[in-house]
């Protein structure tokens, strides 16, 4: 009854490639953005402490959608696997570091958006054995990305500045008289920044993925041979989707360390947290940005909230409950891929296109 | 430079020519690794076969056989029972992949089917896990009649030093795909095996039931999954951390071809010599634990110039 486009004309083309073209889904996106930038940060999430809303559950769920996002990007669109996602972030993490380290004055903001492009050329170098292979040949080149790069993060002592315990710590760094990383910086701070590069972040990769770009990805995913002959150029469409995604997933990396975690040793870029990232993916939606949001924010929250529930109804202990929901996330993989391969995104738009003919469904 | 040149190229080599028998060590520690890598691999190319299903959850079924038996055997169970009993929880593992997920996916992208094994690989964790706990158990040897000890080789003044296990490994090993290759050739269902890994559609329509020889084939790989498990078990331990080590299986695959079990076993020999020579010999070079990705990059190097692989079918891509 609410959510229909009927009587929404477009009249310009301008009105037609808009990236939001119902008026219910304008209003929809305000409404999240208002939550986001100001419910939020002055309230957290209702019925939780606010520093634990914000550091356990607001800053994680905000840098892994950026992740899956880049990652979705190259699985979902692209349709090229890949399981070295963990080490691409430690790739920006690493190079956030260095730059930082080299360049003390120049704005975190800058550094952060700046070591995306390390990780991008990184990543395009490890993209190029996809121009010859694929599928799950494609997973081992990534996995050689993968184990390689966590190798270099141990060995190689420049990375870490020679640091003797080997990880890498967050300088403290101010932005227009805010504190941003570093130990006393305010969570709030720290969410709104991830905040805003993720919606910036947001914009580019929608407008990317709709545009030409985009849709030469999907052309590739769809048919690569075909796509090859209407005029797609492989090596460019593929190595362009290697290099925007990892610049998203070095970007995230970077965020993760400086805006989260503080400090960060190489198990924080492990092949575990691959998996991790491509079950975002895959629950969220394949070829999804909106299922990108779902799928980190449920991976994420999902684990907290039966471990919460698990404690407080059934005093169950919380390695169990870890356990179980290890368990219950495999089924969930299974289930959606039999029952919905296109994720939870897929099963928001059946939601949106019931409410459409919603009270008359015939 | 001229050093560097000397210790990539030359130096390595007086090493080996100098001890002859640390190197013969080597190559024995190479060697029975590559049979490991090998049985992995094995189930992998085994599934891969039969139902085209990259099987990514063969490595957690390695340390999830092991845990069963482990487990089973640490909660009172004599030991023979208890290796009665995994067979029969690995049959049960089959059967329900076969009945919930592969039966529900057929027809479906092959990635759709990778993902869904991870899926699994998953579940399997958080099942051993929650089962078993997430400790680092140590394999029954003993109780399995499998030798502990060591016998010493002295070729000409020098020392090499056999395990027993590491005999007894590579022993079984070599049986068991001896006794898979009279199976896939001699009997009724190994031809049936081989007729679903020709064409799915023929043989369809010969009679053969899918689903059965699916069943089959994964508890087959279950089997294997087993020896490998207490075989991997015997040497290290019985922990998760196996499952990483399992990924190497994969690099194995890429160079023996995904489709040929000669393959894998050659595949398995390369990687694992390999990767302890260039550990031994050239890693210093590089800061040592170059073992953890040896394996990757050579495979990456391979893929490059022959993407089917040593023993693999040639690709052909209709569209």
């Amino acid at each position: 009854m609410f959510y229909r486009e009927a009587g929404q004309y477009n009249t310009t083309y301008e009105q037609d490639l808009q990236a939001f073209p119902i008026k219910q889904d304008k209003i929809g996106i305000a409404i999240w953005l208002v939550l986001a930038y100001l419910f939020v940060p002055f309230f957290g999430i209702p019925g939780l402490e606010y520093g634990f809303a914000m550091n356990a559950i607001m800053i994680p769920v905000l840098i892994f959608t950026i992740t899956t996002i880049g990652l979705n990007i190259l699985v979902g669109f692209t349709g090229q696997i890949s399981l070295g996602t963990g080490a691409f972030m430690g790739v920006g993490a690493y190079a956030c570091y260095k730059l930082t380290s080299y360049f003390p004055d120049v704005n975190i903001i800058i550094i952060i958006f700046a070591s995306g492009f390390v990780s991008a050329i990184v990543g395009a170098l490890f993209g190029l054995p996809s121009l010859r292979i694929k599928g799950f040949y494609l997973v081992v080149a990534t996995l050689a990305a993968q184990f390689f790069l966590e190798w270099c993060f141990i060995r190689v002592g420049w990375l870490y500045n020679y640091n003797p315990s080997g990880a890498i710590e967050v300088p403290q760094r101010e932005v227009f008289g805010w504190i941003v990383t570093g130990a006393s910086a305010e969570p709030v701070t720290r969410y709104l920044v991830v905040l805003s590069i993720l919606v910036f972040l947001t914009i580019i990769a929608g407008n990317l993925v709709r545009g030409r770009i985009g849709r030469s990805w999907m052309m590739i995913r769809d048919m690569d041979i075909a796509a090859e002959l209407i005029g797609v150029r492989p090596l460019t469409a593929k190595l362009s989707a290697f290099a925007v995604s990892s610049y998203f997933i070095g970007v995230s990396g970077a965020l993760m360390v400086f805006l989260w975690l503080g400090a960060a040793e190489v198990e924080s870029f492990d092949v575990n947290h691959s998996f991790l990232y491509l079950f975002m993916v895959i629950l969220g939606g394949l070829g999804s940005l909106t299922g990108s949001f779902m799928g980190a924010a449920f991976i994420w929250t999902f684990p907290i909230v039966l471990k919460e529930l698990g404690k407080s109804w059934f005093g169950i202990n919380a390695t169990v409950m870890e356990n179980v929901s290890l368990v219950a996330i495999g089924v969930m993989i299974v289930v959606i891929l039999i029952a919905e391969p296109h994720g939870m995104a897929r099963l928001w738009q059946i939601v949106k296109q019931k409410l459409r003919i919603w009270p008359f469904p015939h | 430079m001229a050093d560097f040149l000397y210790s990539v190229f030359v130096g390595p080599f007086a090493d080996m020519i100098a001890l002859p028998d640390f190197l013969m060590q080597v190559l024995w520690e190479g060697f029975v690794a590559g049979v490991l890598y090998a049985l992995i691999a094995l189930g992998f190319v085994l599934i891969f076969k039969a139902s085209g299903v990259f099987n990514f959850a063969q490595g957690i079924m390695v340390v999830f056989s092991g845990l069963t038996l482990v487990g089973l055997y640490e909660l009172g169970v004599p030991a023979i029972l208890a290796l009665i009993i995994t067979l029969g929880v690995m049959y049960m593992l089959a059967f329900s992949v076969e009945r919930f997920v592969l039966r529900k996916l057929v027809n479906q992208p092959d990635i759709i089917l990778f993902m869904a094994t991870i899926g699994l690989t998953n579940i399997l964790i958080g099942l051993g896990q929650w089962i078993f706990g997430g400790e680092t158990k140590t394999m029954i040897t003993e109780q399995l009649w499998l030798p502990t000890g060591s016998s010493v080789w002295e070729p000409g003044g020098g020392l090499v030093i056999f395990q027993h296990i590491d005999i007894a490994a590579t022993v079984i090993a070599v049986l068991m795909i001896v006794g898979l290759g009279f199976f896939f050739s001699y009997t009724k269902v190994g031809r049936a095996l081989r007729a679903v890994a020709d064409d799915h559609q023929a043989s369809l329509s010969v009679g053969i039931s899918l689903n059965q020889i699916w069943v089959i084939v994964w508890f087959a790989a279950g089997i294997v999954a087993l020896v490998t498990g207490i075989m991997w078990g015997a040497r290290s331990d019985v922990s998760f951390s196996l499952q990483i080590i399992a990924l190497k299986a994969l690099p194995v695959l890429v160079l023996g071809g995904f489709t040929s079990i000669p393959g894998a076993i050659v595949g398995g020999l390369i990687i694992g010599i390999g990767e302890k020579i260039f550990e031994i010999y050239w890693g210093p070079l590089f800061g040592s634990g170059v073992e953890g990705w040896f394996a990757y990059v050579i495979a990456l190097i391979f893929l490059l110039f022959r993407p089917q692989g040593l023993f693999g079918d040639k690709i052909i891509e209709r569209v």
